[in-house]
């Protein structure tokens, strides 16, 4: 069936997409709920920082990414100052990568999310003597759960998928930077379909699965009543 | 010390609020105005939900607010009832009374057991919000408010979102929380019957402004006021059921001034009562004559005022130490030459009691 590279790469996409998804769960969520919340005039422009690679080119924001974390771009200059080296072609650098490529499919769920709770359950809760924070945690997040489970899913596919940008940042390292679809596509330069196909149809079952399980046991949106 | 004094100042595009109440720290106070009057954000003030910058307020000498300090609302020492209930819907009935008890830091003066009780929700407690009917939810959302132990009890219109019979009720349960508990409720209406029921002190509100301010049956009998109350003018009486009539199944109450007959409703002698006489149903005559209306006092008229139509006129007749309202039209006003200190047989249709 699948060959150990094969395997080793889908090992390396599921561990991809699992960082991700809990690092954007972390760095989403805040800038998810102060979109919801404020009424700052920052709200817009952040709002399409966001949503950018949504629309722009995975190779236009690869190509911007490897600039920055290269050995001249701002961000190459801070990790060798603290001695972490170089982040391109390496797996952290994908993890950062994907981090912004995948950010609008964590965000936008959450956001709507957020919205759909209202100000109204966050004021009872301020009576009933939570502080702010308190309240975010015990009453808007349980509201937002479907929301929380429609963003990781989407944000860990998402992930699953990415191509561009990989090969971008990535390049092709086995068992480093070497993702599934990275090997999919190795595979039919190769013109080696069989490997391709069966690669190809495991990410299509998984898809389809996972979607499957979204959509249909979708929990209803809870609302305070 | 004993008071509650609040001052907010608030400017939005079209619409200004600015009060400066002094109202008593025990008993049902209500804030009533029609809609945009002002009374929710003054409530909302209160709780620190609305913040009015250089506003005071003063909750029985502690401060909550004044120029320096802002206390933030999980600070202060609240219940707060919506006009929805706003229950939690991923907590059962139980974990939504809880959630707030577990939270207070003050000293505990209502127990957890007494707010069940005194709101009747037993039955409810394992139950999820959505499983409730309106009128539960908001019985519930009641304890769960009484169950933080606050030392001010704001309610912003609960019954308006409940149709007639979840309202009635509820009613009782609400003066249960009045008599039985030593805690000041600011109440929010638009609804003179549920004011004239309920509270002890009555804030009018027009337009943010406070264009009255005092104790009930005051304020009910002012004449300057009751344009605002339209067809709902008239005063409340406190009465005593002194007889039963039982072949015509009616009962007598006594007021300081003479008595009334109703229907009979079931109460015990001796039994203490609110009784709403509402301007519409009483009339003037000068000579007591056979008629279908069987209550006749003796009143003095004290003052006249226009009524918000002008064919009729608010008369206020002093009956005893009480105070009665009389919609008389103008024409009834000339013909029986109707003055202040001049003396009128009082009769009384209709009234309506609060127990």
């Amino acid at each position: 069936m699948l060959t150990d590279s094969d395997l080793q790469a889908l090992g390396l996409t599921l561990r991809l997409a699992s960082i991700v998804t809990l690092i954007l769960l972390v760095i989403g969520t805040p800038i998810a709920w102060w979109l919801a919340r404020t009424h700052s005039r920052w709200k817009g422009p952040v709002g399409a920082v966001v949503a950018l690679p949504l629309v722009l080119p995975p190779s236009v924001l690869g190509f911007y990414l490897l600039l920055a974390m290269g050995p001249n771009g701002p961000v190459g200059q801070l990790t060798q100052s603290m001695g972490m080296g170089l982040l391109p072609f390496t797996f952290w650098g994908l993890v950062v990568a994907s981090v912004f490529y995948s950010m609008p499919f964590m965000v936008q769920p959450l956001q709507t999310a957020f919205e759909s709770v209202g100000d109204r359950p966050l004021e009872v809760a301020a009576t009933l003597r939570a502080s702010p924070i308190d309240a975010f945690f015990s009453v808007a997040v349980p509201m937002s759960l479907p929301g929380f489970l429609t963003a990781s899913i989407l944000t860990f596919t998402h992930t699953v998928g990415e191509f561009g940008v990989v090969l971008m940042i990535g390049g092709n390292l086995p068992g480093v930077t070497r993702v599934a679809s990275v090997q999919i596509y190795d595979h039919v330069e190769a013109l080696e379909y069989l490997q391709a196909h069966r690669l190809s149809a495991v990410l299509l079952l998984f898809s389809f699965i996972v979607l499957l399980v979204l959509y249909a046991w979708r929990p209803t949106p809870r609302r305070s009543v | 010390m004993d008071r509650i004094r609040a001052r907010f100042q608030l400017y939005r595009p079209g619409f200004t609020l600015d009060v400066d109440l002094d109202l008593p720290g025990r008993g049902l106070t209500a804030l009533f105005g029609h809609s945009g009057s002002g009374k929710t954000t003054v409530l909302r003030c209160m709780a620190g939900l609305e913040r009015a910058p250089g506003g005071r307020l003063m909750v029985r000498g502690q401060t909550w607010q004044n120029s320096t300090q802002w206390l933030p609302t999980h600070q202060r020492p609240i219940g707060y009832v919506f006009q929805e209930a706003s229950l939690f819907a991923h907590l059962s009935v139980m974990g939504n009374l809880r959630y707030g008890l577990k939270r207070n830091r003050e000293a505990p003066r209502i127990r957890l057991e007494q707010a069940i009780t005194l709101l009747g929700i037993e039955p409810l407690l394992e139950r999820k919000p959505d499983r409730l009917s309106g009128g539960e939810r908001q019985r519930v959302s009641m304890a769960r408010a009484l169950a933080v132990s606050p030392s001010l009890l704001l309610m912003d219109e609960p019954l308006a979102a409940l149709d007639l019979a979840r309202k009635q009720e509820i009613l009782p349960y609400l003066e249960r929380l009045r008599d039985e508990l030593d805690l000041p409720i600011i109440y929010v209406s638009h609804a003179a019957d549920e004011v004239a029921r309920l509270a002890d002190h009555l804030v009018v509100l027009e337009q943010g402004g406070v264009i009255a301010s005092g104790p009930l049956a005051d304020t009910l009998s002012r004449l300057d006021l009751p344009i605002h109350l339209g067809e709902d003018a008239g005063t409340v009486l406190q009465a005593t059921v002194s007889e039963l009539d039982p072949q015509w199944h009616l009962m007598r109450v006594d007021f300081d001034g003479g008595h009334l007959w109703t229907r009979d409703h079931g109460l015990p002698l001796g039994q203490r009562v609110r009784v709403r006489v509402l301007a519409r149903d009483v009339s003037l005559a000068e000579h007591p004559g056979t008629s279908s209306i069987q209550n006749l006092l003796r009143g003095q008229i004290e003052a006249l005022a226009a009524d918000d139509h002008p064919g009729l006129t608010l008369v206020r007749v002093r009956v005893g130490t009480a105070t009665l309202l009389a919609r008389l039209t103008q024409r009834a006003v000339a013909t029986l030459q109707v003055k202040p200190g001049r003396e009128f047989w009082v009769q009384v249709k209709s009234v309506a009691l609060l127990p």
